[in-house]
């Protein structure tokens, strides 16, 4: 039976894979431009001012301390983007998901095939990403390789929770909420350009909840070479969990969305 | 005698969103190479029933059976083995033509060369062979829609369900799908359709049922419901607006099996229409037009319902 909902899904990742073909350029060159941008403009710009100021305090250049933060960032920016409108559009607009409903795929299969597009959206970007990073000396320890799939969970903590939440979705006014009052937050608040101990001490439990947190903290730590496997664990585990929430709640969602 | 079992079989089939009815107890059976249509006006239960024959929408109640299979446990066999015209297009507008025949040829997990082999001949049945490597987005309503029955024959299906398969679409284009379904039907493919054309169902349906309020009303060939539910003539008469009910009233002292009295339209439903017309005129009325034409099924229709199809 798992074979079966595994081809089933592969059949709409290639839906998917066929759609990109026609993206992908584009798509690749902001994956390159957006950590240029960020990481000599924060990195090497503002972080001038920081290594200046408090390298004592951060205890490796700013650079090195924000690369892997915005790797997290960079997974939790590509999962948003993937897992909202793309997904709101098959069901609404275009109406695709009914097209691949009217065939032998099941919901499932629909929502699977996606989620394996977007890993393989996070793969590609992530590996951008740390690969320009790289060229910017961001990355020193060889440890920093397994950020990459961390990088990768992080997204899909975002991805599956939020693909469930968007297939339900009747209008696109939502998602304008998402970005503003969701992503745009997290991205500025849980630790990417700074340690979230310079919060507030009430907002940080705060901080401690969002995923990108979770991300954000193990990706710096393995980058850096200083990880422990029990941090590691808590981590992996928490946005593992959220992952497998939102594949349970994508499998009901489709399902509800496409046979009424 | 297996051939006699049925493609589709429905007893007391249901379907309610909530507290609203949308289909209320129907049967039917389809058998293989008929073409059967679901006729009547928006709001029947036609596309409810379409969608539970598509395996996208569980009954709530009754029974229903499709190529001798349970629609609920084994709707993916059965998927496997119909082809879909929906209501509303569900291209992706934003491929080429081809490329969205390759797409759902793969759901159907067809190999690459079948696909463009059936690609070249269904392009060509549908009369867009020319059009193959251009966007889906800039053609026009007519063209999607042969594009639409395209795609929903990429896996030979044993039945073709189509959900008002001309409606939205000019004249010219409605006459086009229609030549291509006939074609279909003589090729012995299995057709389902709804349709609120009269004439759709008249030309393309060996057998029907009239729906109105998510019951089923009347059920044969158009034929025999013609001759069942009507006669074989209807004069029409069209009066000045301002005489309209007076001529209304004067009108009922001709003998017919039936008057309808229309907002714009007086129906006298006669054997023979050119005797009324006369006797209309020995009255000394005067309509401003007449017209004599042989019963059709929206005759039958506001004869069961009270109700004119509409467009």
């Amino acid at each position: 039976m798992t074979a079966v909902t595994g081809s089933l899904a592969a059949r709409q990742l290639r839906f998917w894979l066929t759609d990109y073909r026609r993206t992908w350029r584009g798509s690749i060159f902001s994956s390159v431009l957006s950590p240029v941008l960020f990481l000599s403009a924060m990195g090497l710009g503002l972080g001038t001012l920081v290594d200046a100021h408090s390298k004592a305090r951060l205890g490796v250049s700013y650079l090195e301390f924000l690369a892997p933060g915005l790797l997290a960032a960079t997974a939790m920016q590509t999962a948003v983007g993937e897992c909202t409108y793309p997904v709101f559009g098959s069901v609404k607009w275009n109406r695709t998901y009914q097209a691949a409903a009217a065939s032998p795929l099941r919901p499932a299969d629909i929502f699977h095939g996606h989620v394996l597009f977007c890993t393989l959206r996070l793969v590609m970007n992530c590996t951008i990403f740390m690969m320009v990073a790289a060229l910017f000396g961001a990355i020193t320890s060889r440890g920093a390789v397994l950020a990459l799939p961390v990088a990768v969970l992080t997204g899909l903590a975002f991805a599956t929770p939020i693909e469930a939440w968007a297939v339900t979705r009747t209008r696109d006014s939502s998602f304008a909420m998402i970005y503003r009052f969701g992503m745009i937050p997290m991205f500025l608040f849980s630790g990417t350009f700074f340690p979230v101990s310079q919060l507030p001490s009430w907002l940080q439990p705060v901080a401690y909840l969002t995923p990108l947190w979770h991300g954000v903290v193990l990706c710096r730590a393995l980058s850096l070479g200083v990880a422990t496997a029990g941090t590691a664990v808590g981590h992996i585990g928490y946005l593992a969990a959220l992952a497998i929430a939102g594949i349970v709640a994508g499998n009901r969602a489709y399902r509800r969305r496409l046979y009424v | 005698m297996p051939d006699l079992q049925p493609l589709i079989y429905a007893r007391g089939l249901v379907k309610r969103f909530g507290s609203f009815t949308a289909v209320d107890g129907i049967d039917f059976d389809l058998t293989r190479g008929e073409a059967f249509g679901f006729l009547g006006p928006n709001g029947a239960g036609k596309s409810s029933t379409m969608r539970m024959i598509g395996c996208v929408s569980p009954p709530t109640g009754g029974e229903l059976s499709i190529l001798g299979m349970d629609p609920v446990a084994q709707g993916r066999e059965i998927r496997a083995r119909l082809g879909v015209v929906p209501q509303e297009d569900t291209l992706d507008v934003e491929l080429t033509v081809r490329e969205n025949l390759l797409v759902y040829g793969r759901y159907f997990g067809l190999p690459r060369d079948v696909i463009r082999e059936r690609t070249a001949e269904l392009l060509e049945f549908v009369q867009l062979s020319d059009r193959a490597a251009d966007q889906v987005e800039p053609l026009s309503g007519g063209m999607k829609r042969r594009l639409t029955i395209a795609r929903s024959l990429i896996n030979e299906p044993d039945i073709l369900l189509l959900d008002e398969p001309t409606t939205g679409l000019d004249p010219q284009a409605r006459h086009l799908v229609w030549d291509r379904l006939f074609r279909l039907k003589q090729q012995g493919v299995t057709l389902v359709l709804t349709t609120h054309y009269m004439d759709e169902a008249e030309q393309l349906c060996d057998r029907l049922v009239v729906m109105d309020g998510g019951k089923i009303v009347a059920s044969g060939s158009p034929r025999s419901l013609i001759g069942q539910y009507s006669t074989p003539e209807v004069l029409e008469l069209r009066f000045d607006p301002a005489d309209h009910d007076q001529a209304a009233e004067k009108v009922a002292a001709v003998p017919t099996e039936r008057r309808e009295v229309l907002a714009d339209r007086i129906l006298l439903y006669v054997a023979d229409g050119e005797t009324a017309l006369a006797a209309v005129h020995g009255l000394g009325l005067e309509p401003v037009t007449s017209l004599v034409r042989r019963s059709t099924l929206e005759d039958v229709f506001l004869r069961l319902t009270g109700r004119q199809l509409g467009d």
